[in-house]
């Protein structure tokens, strides 16, 4: 079994609905794995469960063979990258403070962190001299490759990405798209990706995860599911992104 | 592992590092001026009512030590009658001027004529002495405006019937005492309907101007000449004798207490009028209370501290009471924010609490801690009056500031693997620091303001020349203490916005 991580009968619900149904997933070491639905579905949900931003209602996540819980999270944490559509950067940290915050509070030496910071701006193509600014002087695309370089800093052997280009023009959107994949390549990094654009999922995606409604509707490549839907839903979910492609 | 510090030149030290400078050098400063002022000296503390006569009487009772060698000092103005003697029950003042009518009414609660013997036996049971008579008997008198009283043919207070149309002005304290308004009226059937409570002082000032046309006095009042007012015959005997006395704890020492003793006998009214007068004249209580010891025995004259010197023990006690005050409402404020910004029950209560905190009136706030044990008359109470006082914006403003704060950032922090200690220092304060450093700011503003009340239970700084001004009716003084305190504050403003540009993160002001 090559999972890193697995979900078994994970379910979250909210006051008044179930955000989760029943859901099995295995996020496998190397890939990158895509969650791609409709707005509402759960995408979001699953990914704040993996890193425990909320607690599932019932189910277990194993994370490397042990279950994740309350007590241990916070190692765990320190071994999965997150990064969100808003960047989530502190804005009164200079780029450089945010990215080093975590090696800095582990108490890394100098030494390393500088290496690490200089092999993270040639990955990220992010110019070394903006590292002084703070968030607020910084582009949007600039802001998502520091967050970035924050998530990968301590080496996570999971990054979870919530719609990270999510926010970007269209421009700086593709050559972003270009540099992640890259990125995921050189570093064969275990990556979970969501969006809601097909073009993206099937551009990144060695495993596409299809989900509605709270449940995994099918999972496979791009061809699986253009070519043996498991669904009407899953045809009618990937002709009106075709559609919106041609316009 | 090597502990990393400077990993680039823009990287500003961690805030909490640049918090607990600016904190250390908030805490030393007053603490030193506090402590020393707690444990220093321990002189003979000489407690004074909030009138002329009580505060020239204090001078002497001070200088009468200070000339056998016994360190003193003179609370001035500290209030009422009930406050003066359960600070000196409390051990907050060993000395106070009373009158002996007043010792039965108001302390023994008796509706006798008592003996000058009997009133000692009462006291020494409760711990406390008392001096034979100074030599003058100081009681009530209602006066009016000379040229009016003989307009209207009114010589007695039983005149008084014949006209419900004046205009009376009576003290709070005549108008409660239990040999005061309403007994009086009762007594001599007074019609008058239209009466109103005012200030001692400025009672004088509304009888000038025709306010009013009728006020309560003390018979060895300097006014009473100075305005050309009458006082109108008890031809009752309605008031009792106040004959002058010192009030003193058994447990002080004796040669203060012999001190005491030899003042007795040596005051007439008449000469007690001219101390007043001369008070008011140079509105300088020591240079009044000189007058007595020239007469006596043609000793050098002192003239007391010179203004400077007086404005730098006002500032330094002013600055001590906000300085220290502001510290502590900071030091338990933060915290109680940073519960309080949890919401729930407990928030809501800590909240609640500081808001009602800062809906008590200050004078009232102050009152209300006098009686409590621990506190009663005393820098302490003053402290602690404005520390609550100040509570409410810092309480807030923490809570708001970090209530703010973007739920995507907070769990952008928590997804990193911060420990909670971790998250607050690192993130959610210095987040909220712009938020924090208003409300601080605010309390600062407030506590200058409301620490010059603090002159009322005797703990001096800038509230000590209003007080004595407003007393005296003399503008003049009241300013000495108005302006530097609104300067003060602007001083304290200005010095706010400076530490924003310090405190809050750069990356928050761009
Ligand atoms: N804190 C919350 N309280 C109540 N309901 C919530 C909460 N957070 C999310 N939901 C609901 O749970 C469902 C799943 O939300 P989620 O954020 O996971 O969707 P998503 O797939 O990420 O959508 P999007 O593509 O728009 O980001 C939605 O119906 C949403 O309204
Ligand atoms: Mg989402």
């Amino acid at each position: 079994m090559n999972a890193l991580v697995q979900l078994v009968a994970v379910t979250k619900r909210y006051a008044d609905a179930p955000a989760l149904h029943p859901t099995n997933l295995s996020i496998e070491r190397g890939k990158t794995t895509v969650l791609i639905g409709p707005s509402g579905c759960g995408k979001s949900t699953l990914l704040r469960i993996i890193i425990r931003l909320i607690a599932p209602d019932s189910g277990t996540i194993d994370f490397d063979g042990s279950q994740i819980t309350a007590a241990n999270i916070d190692i765990l944490r320190h071994r999965i990258g997150y990064v969100i559509q808003e960047g989530g950067l502190f804005p009164h940290l200079t780029a450089r403070a945010n990215i080093l915050l975590m090696a800095r509070h582990l108490e890394k030496s100098d030494e390393e962190m500088r290496t690490r910071l200089s092999e993270l701006c040639e990955l990220t193509r992010f110019p070394e001299n903006l590292l002084a600014r703070y968030p607020l002087e910084l582009s949007g695309g600039q802001r998502q490759r520091v967050s970035l370089m924050r998530a990968l800093m301590l080496s996570p052997e999971l990054l979870l990405l919530d719609e990270p280009l999510g926010a970007l023009d269209p421009l700086v959107r593709a050559s972003l798209q270009k540099d992640l994949k890259e990125i995921f390549a050189r570093l064969r990094q275990t990556t979970l990706l969501v969006t809601h654009d097909l073009a993206e999922a099937a551009y990144f995606g060695d495993e596409i995860v299809l989900m509605n409604e709270g449940r995994v509707v099918q999972q496979g490549s791009i061809i699986d599911l253009r070519e043996r839907p498991a669904n009407p839903f899953v045809s009618e979910f990937i002709n009106a992104q075709r559609s919106l492609a041609v316009l | 592992m090597k502990r990393i510090r400077k990993a680039g030149k823009e990287e500003i030290q961690p805030l909490f590092r640049r918090f607990r400078i600016v904190f250390h050098f908030c805490a030393v400063l007053p603490f030193l001026i506090f402590t020393c002022s707690l444990f220093c000296a321990q002189p003979v503390l000489i407690g004074s009512k909030k009138f002329t006569e009580s505060y020239v009487l204090g001078e002497i009772a001070k200088r009468t030590l200070n000339e056998a060698g016994i360190p003193a000092e003179h609370r001035q103005g500290m209030g009422g009658t009930i406050i003066l003697w359960e600070a000196l029950r409390g051990g907050q003042i060993d000395i106070y001027l009373e009158y002996t009518g007043t010792i039965a009414q108001e302390i023994l609660k008796t509706e006798r004529q008592l003996s000058v013997q009997e009133i000692r036996d009462a006291l020494t049971k409760t711990g406390v002495g008392m001096t034979e008579p100074l030599g003058f008997n100081n009681t009530y008198a209602l006066v009016m405006r000379r040229n009016e009283a003989q307009r209207l043919g009114i010589r007695t207070i039983g005149d008084l019937r014949k006209h419900p149309e004046l205009k009376i002005g009576l003290t709070h304290e005549f108008l409660d005492r239990r040999d005061g308004w309403r007994p009086l009226r009762q007594r001599y059937s007074l019609p008058q309907l239209n009466i109103i409570g005012i200030d001692h002082a400025l009672g004088y000032a509304a009888l000038a101007n025709g306010s009013i046309d009728v006020k309560d006095a003390y018979s060895t009042d300097a006014k009473i000449a100075e305005n050309d007012l009458v006082s109108l015959v008890d031809d009752f005997d309605f008031f009792p004798k106040y004959d002058a006395v010192f009030l003193f704890r058994t447990s002080l020492r004796d040669d203060a207490i012999a001190g005491l003793h030899g003042l007795a006998g040596t005051l007439d009214e008449a000469r007690m009028i001219r101390l007043n007068a001369e008070a008011e004249r140079t509105k300088n209580y020591t240079t009044a209370a000189n007058l007595y010891f020239q007469n006596a025995v043609g000793s050098t004259v002192t003239t007391g501290e010179s203004f400077w010197q007086k404005l730098a023990r006002w500032t330094l006690r002013h600055l001590e009471l906000a300085g220290f005050s502001l510290l502590l409402s900071v030091m338990t404020g933060i915290p109680l924010g940073i519960v309080a910004s949890r919401g729930g029950a407990t928030g809501n209560m800590i909240l609640g609490f500081a808001g009602v905190m800062q809906t008590v009136p200050s004078l009232a706030l102050l009152a209300l801690l006098v009686p409590l044990p621990f506190f009663g008359i005393s820098v302490r109470t003053a402290i602690t009056a404005l520390f609550l006082y100040g509570l409410l914006p810092i309480v807030r403003n923490t809570a708001s500031g970090l209530q703010d704060i973007p739920r995507s950032l907070r769990e952008s922090a928590i997804a990193l693997g911060l420990a909670p200690a971790a998250r607050l220092w690192r993130i959610y304060l210095p987040m909220a620091s712009r938020s924090i450093l208003s409300g601080i700011k605010t309390s600062a503003v407030i506590n200058i303001g409301t620490a010059t009340l603090a002159a009322l239970i005797g703990a001096g700084g800038y509230g000590e020349p209003i007080l004595s001004g407003l007393n005296l009716n003399d503008h003049v003084t009241i300013l000495e203490g108005a302006i530097p305190a609104a300067l003060l504050a602007l001083v304290v403003q200005w010095s706010f916005d400076l530490l924003d540009r310090i405190l809050i993160p750069k990356g928050l002001r761009l």
